[in-house]
Formats: C-alpha cells, sequence, structure tokens
C-alpha cells in the first residue's frame, strides 16, 4: 500500500499530464463533425505512432551482442513506422480529396 | 545543452499533436492540421535518434539497424497508404494500429528482458530488483498493445470478409475468463519468482493475443468501426505506456490525447446508432434478434422499377436526393454516382446528398468515398438537415444503404435497431431502393420500408445499376 501511494508521488508530473490529456482529448474531438470522422480517427490512429520513439530508445540502447532485443526492437521500429507513415500518408490522402472542391 | 534541445524538441512534438488534432475537426484546415502533426512527430523522432542519452549519459546506437528499419516501414507504410483503394480505408487503418500495438508491446517485451536479465544476475527475488510500477508498465504495454495487435487484425479480417463472424454460447464468459486468466498470469509472473518468469511472461502476450482475437471475433462486420475506435484508443494508452517507461512525456502526451479522443470518438459512434458501447461488445446483433421482432409480416410484397421508369421520374423530379450506403462503396460506384447528379443538375434538378452518420463501414466513410470523386461538399446533407428536407423531395434513390433507413428504428421496439436515428426517407414523394437482393443489411433484420407502397426496388449491383440509369436519362 505504501509502496503504491509512493508511485504516485513519484510520478506526479506524469499523472498530472495523463488528467489534462485525457480532458484535452475530449475537448478537442467533442467539436469534430461527423464527416471528418474517418480521417480523424486516422489521424489518431497516426499520432500514436509515437511508440515509435519507444521502439528507437529500445533499439538504440541494445547491447550489439543481444540479438534478442535486437531482432525484437528492430522489428519494433519497423512496425512503428509503418503505422507513424501509412498513418500520416492516409490520412493525408483522404484530406487532399476533401479540398479539392469548394 | 543535448538533453535541453531534446525536451524543446518534445515539447513541439506534443504541441504539434494537440493542434493538429485540433485543426483536423475543421473541414478547411484539417490537412494542415494532419501536416503539422506529421512535421512534429517527425522532429521527435530524429531529435531522439540523435540527441537521446540514457541514464549514465550515453547517446543511442545500432543506428544501421534503427536506420534500415525507419526506410523498410517508410517504404512499405507510404506504398501500402497509396496504393489502398478508398473502399477499404477502415481496412488499413485497422492494419496501421494493429502495428502500432505490436510496436508497443515489442518495446514491452524488449523492456521485460531487460529486467528479467538484471534480476538472473542477482537473483534476488523478482519484486526486489523490480519496482513494480516499472513492472506494470511494462506488463500493461504488453498486454494492451498485444489485444489491440490481434484484434486489429481481425477487424482487418473480418472487414475485407476474410474471417468471419463466429459464436458460441457463453462467449462473453469465457471472454472473461481468458481476461482473468491474464491478470493472474501478469501477477504471477511478478510475484511467483520462479526462474521461469520469462517463461510467465510470455505466456501474460500470448493469452493477451488469443484474448484479442476472442474479443473482435463475435462483433458483427457492422460494428467493426466502432472495435476499430476502440482498439486505436488502445494503441493509444499502449503507447503511454512506452511514455511512463522512459518517462518520456510526448509519448505520454499522444498515447493519452489519442486514447482519450478515441474513446469519446467510439463513444460518439456508438450513440449515432443509439447502442451502448456494452451492446456493441456484448454484440446481440444479427444473431437472436433475426427471427424475432416480426420481420415477415409484410414481407413478398415489393414492387420492382424499371431502369426506364426510374429514368423518367428522376428527369422530371424537382428535387432528388441520394442516400449512400456500403452499396455504393463495395461497387466503387461513387465516379458514377457523381455522374448521375452531374446529368441531373443539367437537367434543372436538384440533386443532394443524405449522409447517415454511420453509413458505410465507419463515420464519415461516404464523405471520404464522394470527395474522391469530386462531390461538392455543400452538397452533403448530414442526418438531421437532410430529414428536414425530405418532405419536399420527389425521389429518393437508396443507392446499397440499409439498417440507416429502416422505419423499424422508430415504430418497432421489439427491433434489435429500435431507437437508432435514422434518415426519414418515407417523407419523400417516392423512393426508389437500389440493392443486389431482397436480403436484409448488416444488422439482419428485414426493413419495412422495401414493402411500402410508395418503396420500388431497382435490383442490380450500384455501379451497373447507375451506368443504366445514365444511359436512359440521356435518352429522356
Amino acid at each position: 500500500m505504501e509502496n503504491i501511494l509512493k508511485l504516485v508521488t513519484e510520478n506526479q508530473q506524469m499523472i498530472y499530464i495523463v488528467i489534462l490529456m485525457v480532458f484535452l482529448g475530449i475537448e478537442v474531438i467533442g467539436r469534430v463533425p461527423s464527416v471528418l470522422h474517418t480521417p480523424l480517427m486516422s489521424g489518431a490512429n497516426a499520432i500514436h505512432g509515437v511508440v515509435i520513439i519507444g521502439a528507437i530508445i529500445v533499439m538504440g540502447k541494445a547491447s550489439t551482442d543481444n540479438y534478442l532485443a535486437l531482432v525484437l526492437g528492430f522489428l519494433a521500429v519497423v512496425l512503428g513506422t509503418l503505422n507513424v507513415v501509412g498513418g500520416f500518408v492516409v490520412t493525408d490522402r483522404m484530406l487532399e480529396m476533401f479540398k479539392k472542391k469548394k | 545543452m543535448q538533453l535541453d534541445i531534446l525536451t524543446i524538441a518534445y515539447i513541439i512534438g506534443s504541441v504539434t499533436f494537440i493542434l493538429g488534432l485540433k485543426m483536423l475537426s475543421n473541414p478547411l484546415a484539417a490537412r494542415k492540421g494532419n501536416l503539422i502533426a506529421a512535421g512534429g512527430m517527425t522532429i521527435a523522432i530524429f531529435a531522439t535518434i540523435f540527441l537521446y542519452q540514457t541514464e549514465d549519459g550515453q547517446g543511442l546506437h545500432n543506428y544501421a539497424w534503427i536506420f534500415s528499419g525507419l526506410i523498410i516501414g517508410s517504404i512499405i507504410g507510404t506504398l501500402a497508404a497509396k496504393k489502398v483503394k478508398m473502399t477499404a480505408m477502415p481496412e488499413m487503418v485497422s492494419m496501421f494500429n494493429g502495428m502500432g500495438g505490436a510496436c508497443a508491446a515489442l518495446i514491452s517485451a524488449v523492456e521485460f528482458d531487460h529486467v528479467y536479465r538484471e534480476f538472473r544476475l542477482d537473483s534476488n527475488s523478482f519484486a526486489a530488483v523490480v519496482p513494480f510500477g516499472h513492472y506494470f508498465t511494462i506488463s500493461a504495454g504488453a498486454i494492451i498493445g498485444g489485444v489491440s495487435f490481434a484484434g486489429s487484425m481481425i477487424a482487418w479480417g473480418k472487414l475485407n470478409g476474410r474471417v468471419k463472424d463466429f459464436t458460441f454460447n457463453g462467449q462473453h464468459i469465457v471472454n472473461l475468463l481468458v481476461f482473468g486468466f491474464i491478470v493472474v498470469v501478469a501477477g504471477l509472473t511478478y510475484w511467483s519468482n520462479t526462474s521461469v518468469t520469462n517463461i510467465w511472461f510470455l505466456i501474460t502476450i500470448l493469452t493477451a493475443l488469443v484474448y484479442g482475437v476472442m474479443f473482435v471475433l463475435p462483433i458483427g462486420g457492422a460494428d467493426m468501426p466502432v472495435v476499430i475506435s476502440l482498439l486505436n484508443s488502445f494503441t493509444g494508452v499502449a503507447a503511454a505506456c512506452g511514455g511512463f517507461l522512459y518517462n518520456n512525456k510526448v509519448m505520454l502526451t499522444g498515447g493519452i490525447l489519442v486514447g482519450a479522443a478515441g474513446t469519446l470518438l467510439t463513444i460518439l459512434m456508438c450513440k449515432a446508432m443509439n447502442r451502448s458501447l456494452m451492446n456493441v461488445l456484448v454484440g446481440s446483433f444479427g444473431t437472436k434478434h433475426t427471427a424475432s421482432g416480426g420481420p415477415a409480416k409484410q414481407a413478398g410484397n415489393h414492387k420492382e422499377i424499371t431502369v426506364t421508369d426510374a429514368a423518367m421520374l428522376m428527369s422530371y423530379a424537382k428535387k432528388v436526393f441520394i442516400v449512400p450506403g456500403y452499396g455504393l462503396a463495395v461497387a466503387q460506384a461513387q465516379h458514377t454516382c457523381h455522374e448521375l447528379e452531374k446529368l441531373l443538375e443539367e437537367k434543372g434538378v436538384e440533386v443532394k446528398y443524405a449522409i447517415h452518420p454511420v453509413a458505410g463501414r465507419m463515420p464519415g466513410h461516404m464523405n471520404v468515398l464522394l470527395a474522391e470523386a469530386d462531390v461538392s461538399y455543400d452538397k452533403l446533407l448530414e442526418m438531421e438537415n437532410a430529414n428536414d428536407e425530405f418532405k419536399s423531395t420527389d425521389v429518393v434513390l437508396i443507392l446499397g444503404a440499409n439498417d440507416v433507413v429502416n422505419p423499424a428504428a422508430k415504430n418497432d421496439p421489439s427491433s434489435p435497431i429500435y431507437g437508432m436515428p435514422i434518415l426519414e426517407v418515407e417523407q419523400a414523394k417516392t423512393v426508389i431502393v437500389n440493392k443486389r437482393s431482397m436480403k436484409p443489411g448488416y444488422a439482419g433484420i428485414e426493413n419495412d420500408l422495401f414493402y411500402q407502397p410508395k418503396t420500388s426496388m431497382l435490383f442490380g449491383d450500384a455501379k451497373a445499376a447507375l451506368q443504366k440509369l445514365i444511359a436512359e436519362i440521356k435518352n429522356v
């Protein structure tokens, strides 16, 4: 119990960020017209691709003789990049079509 | 100095994510918003590669691996995203989402391997070597990422027809048991303190994958958008776990932002169908209700219309509404549809589109599809506005939509879709329904609209039917 309470204090910055981001996320999306739901979902999908940063850190820290970490880390970098690049390109493609006419 | 620049890069990244999401909510700024977020992401990625330092002040190495991974991922990602057809967009999003989930799970796996090695060296108790908070984020990232990956793959397979719905009695109880099992194994990994802790962890991940599959399998294909949106927010949370792991604020910001926004989007989608998230996940749709709710009472009395008559009706109408649905997407008929619209407008007919929020396989699916065919943005009416205009409409042409125009949602309390807001097309003077057959729609329920006196059926593939219509209208 004490340990868990201590965790809260130790991570209070992070916890504050979480709380603020939860409200911000809801606030930002709350005003989206339904027409933009698909691009929005896709854009949000690309943004959580920020997980790639974790993959890069894992990869960059792995010692050169730890093949398990190297292989898993490499896979993580590839998949994370797919998520980021694919996500943004798909979203851009959708939005490009919205813009053409007017 | 180096770390300060990294911090600034991360702050820029976080701000662009928030700005990007905000701008995505405005049709005119959306594209820019997406590019801004992408720019912020690029800055954050390269800052990490070159400026990141571990606790003991070491920079990152293995650049060859990192860059080849980035290049391979970028090439495949760009090609896949550029090549995908507009109709297959939801699948693509699901696929990319799954990749993100897998990435989060892999990161957790490597981090676990890391702490496991420390524990083996120390051979103390696992709990003494690894702080609980650290283990908790590792295992949460692994479980959530794994569920998201497996679930997204199933959702992807369902949307492109490779995976069929699969249900059995007591499935939800089995799923709950599987979930409980994951929690128990994850706990055992931490506290059991054996030398095979790594096997326990492996079992945790594998069960998470199984759970992801079982979680999505029973949910009907029509509900996949909701599921994808939910899994999208899962991946967001999994990414945020990585943020906790490395005390990395940009991962935390991005992940939680998407987690929160994705959850809200999921709830908004459910609301549009007037169902609770619970109801979607427990998914009674199309299985139990098919037989109930008095579907057969009017069956058999639909009437067909010939292409010539339909062409005649439409060319002499004042106002025509087109209601697109998944049938239009499947037939890739959006361009033909736009052609029909232009042709009718030349004849002085007012043509508009009525877009139901959940038409197609994803909210906004129809908008994207019609935008691809250059249909003007202001011709697309959202449900409420369209419902106000149906009274003054002469012809409503329904292209492969079904459940979103089913009056049972308004009149029949026993119907599973009762209470879902629908497009009230029956207020128009005539309704022409284009469908491939009399088969019920995705929700598996009969549609009384098809048997009403003012409704006539125009059977056939949407594209073929539209082409014939166009040819006939040119002759009128």
